[in-house]
């Protein structure tokens, strides 16, 4: 008989911290996002579409090395290259990338052009946003995924030799 | 005016207006606030489309549900499947007609008024038992079979449980049950030294297996038969269904204020001095500061034509509490204030009953119904009869 109310109350009390449990709940946070009403919440470290970044000049930081095209497993980026001259000048290095398209219908979205990237200039964004009818517009050109110009650079003519050699050049 | 209004069938007739017209409204939003409940318990948002936090959200549904064809299974029993729905929903709605809102505001008071809501709930579950046999489908079957069941098994104790406020009230009728409880001056679930909230456990968990809401949700179980008796239902019937399920549940709330917490009165119905803080800073305070907090959260939303909604919201919230404050408004809306909102914590326990524990097995179902709450709701009338005869 003992036994049997002390299982009605371990019942009631199992029941009570469950309860306890969801009421708690209730009152935290909500996890979900409110999307497409609200902005989605990303990790830094979520990998969405690729955004080319310049320097404090405003000068691209790609130097069209080619080596994200060669890491790249699904063979999906696509660099033309041509040479930065004294009265133009568009990246810090020699050379720059005249084209530099990512082909986001065949895009896995691994990060290893990233990794690969040595001047760190092509990395991931947090667009996602890019499903499309068409997919010639899923080719994406350099102008589209360019970082917009940092306030108070002057682009886009920066003579060799007369950048302040803050970075330590 | 004043003749219409003193008319003895007067009430009656507004408050059934009133309940047929009103109550798949109230359905629909009983739904919506259990779905945002149960979505704040699991870290969810909810409905969240359709109008600001989803509240066009019963209405896009009950259009959709008028508009959805209506399937009739091959090899139904045609009669009876369009019947069981009629039978479901006409009981829940009827039961609604025993509920005493206030003093006065009932359509029916009678000398067996707590019978009948019981009778009514028990030929409920015949519109669900019908409905799944007449589907000629397994799913079907076998949610109105364990239907069947659960309503022979929990019947017993619910009316068990039912006859301790009876006998202290020496009454079936629900306004008298109301008035037993002024007279002594405490609700009942406080009555005979605290043996009473024992019959009150008893009764809730009965009257939980008796509605068929989570966890006694064996009819429906839609992790195993699919939607149990209403798997062949589609549209208007469903809702019908829905309808019927949510009277139901809505009736044994009342019932269960009525019986345990004192109906339309206010706490300690009997000492004057707390009328002026619980029947007009107290209502005010709730609905208007519920309408203030309406308004916090408008700046959030959105879309402009979503920011006049959720305003208009918080402006009718905020006037609605301040309407308390006319003293020939508020000596009629003050019953039905306390009524509600005791219904509504009873109904929000049930919801979060649903958020918290998972179903019973069907073998653990009858064990707890016949060898725990039956012989345990015989204990209880015994002690409460000898708990009242002291008393008296």
């Amino acid at each position: 008989m003992s036994s049997k109310i002390g299982g009605v109350f371990g019942a009631a009390k199992a029941i009570a911290t469950g309860m306890g449990i969801t009421f708690k709940e209730m009152l935290n946070p909500t996890i979900t996002e409110d999307y497409p009403d609200s902005p989605p919440k990303f990790q830094e470290r979520y990998r969405g579409v690729h955004v080319l970044q310049r320097d404090e000049h405003g000068l691209e930081k790609c130097v069209a090395c080619f080596l994200c095209a060669a890491a790249c497993p699904a063979k999906c980026i696509y660099i033309e290259a041509a040479e930065n001259t004294e009265t133009g000048r568009i990246s810090g290095g020699e050379r720059y990338a005249k084209v530099y398209n990512i082909d986001y219908t065949r895009c896995i979205f691994c990060g290893y052009c990233v990794e690969a990237c040595p001047t760190d200039a092509i990395t991931h964004g947090h667009d996602f946003e890019i499903a499309s009818y068409n997919t010639s517009t899923l080719i994406y050109r350099k102008e589209q995924m360019l970082a917009p110009i940092p306030s108070g650079a002057q682009f886009p003519l920066v003579q060799i030799g007369s950048a302040p050699a803050a970075d330590g050049h | 005016m004043q003749e219409l209004i003193s008319h003895p069938l007067f009430t009656p007739l507004l408050l059934t207006a009133l309940i047929v017209l009103g109550f798949p409204l109230v359905t629909g939003y009983l739904v919506h606030i259990e779905r945002k409940i149960l979505a704040d318990m699991q870290a969810r948002l909810g409905p969240m489309r359709a109008g600001p936090h989803g509240l066009l959200q019963p209405l896009a549904d009950a259009l959709k549900l008028l508009l959805k064809e209506d399937v009739v299974p091959a090899g139904a029993d045609k009669a009876l499947f369009w019947m069981a729905p009629l039978i479901a929903a006409f009981t829940g709605l009827t039961a609604i007609a025993l509920l005493p809102f206030g003093e006065r505001l009932y359509v029916a008071d009678m000398n067996v008024g707590l019978l009948i809501i019981s009778a009514l709930g028990a030929v409920g579950v015949l519109g669900m038992t019908l409905g799944g046999w007449a589907s000629n489908s397994h799913y079907s079957l076998l949610g109105s079979l364990r239907g069947a069941a659960q309503l022979v098994s929990y019947e017993v104790a619910v009316t068990l449980a039912m006859l301790a406020p009876v006998m202290s009230a020496s009454s079936l009728s629900m306004v008298e049950i109301v008035r037993a409880q002024q007279r002594r001056g405490v609700w009942f679930v406080f009555d005979n030294y605290g043996l009473m909230i024992v019959t009150f456990g008893i009764f809730l968990i009965a009257a939980v297996a008796e509605t068929n809401r989570a966890p006694f949700d064996l009819p429906e179980a839609e992790s195993e038969l699919v939607a149990g008796f209403h798997t062949e239902y589609s549209g208007f019937r469903w809702a019908l269904f829905m309808l019927g399920e949510y009277a139901h549940a809505f009736v044994i709330c009342g019932v269960t204020v009525v019986l345990f917490f004192g109906g339309w009165l206010r706490p300690f119905p009997n000492v004057a001095w707390l009328e002026l803080p619980l029947n007009f800073a107290f209502p005010v305070l709730l609905i208007g500061g519920s309408g203030a907090a309406t308004l916090m959260l408008v700046r959030k939303v959105r879309r402009p034509w979503q920011r006049v909604f959720l305003t208009a919201v918080a402006a009718a919230l905020v006037s609605a509490g301040l309407i308390f404050l006319v003293p020939a408004v508020n000596h009629v809306l003050i019953a039905p204030f306390w009524f509600f909102l005791k219904l509504g914590l009873v109904l929000y326990l049930l919801f979060w009953l649903r958020g918290t524990l998972p179903r019973l097995r069907y073998d653990q179902l009858m064990n707890l119904g016949w060898k725990r709450l039956i012989p345990l709701a015989l204990l209880m009338l015994f002690l409460n009869a000898i708990a009242g005869l002291l008393a008296a």
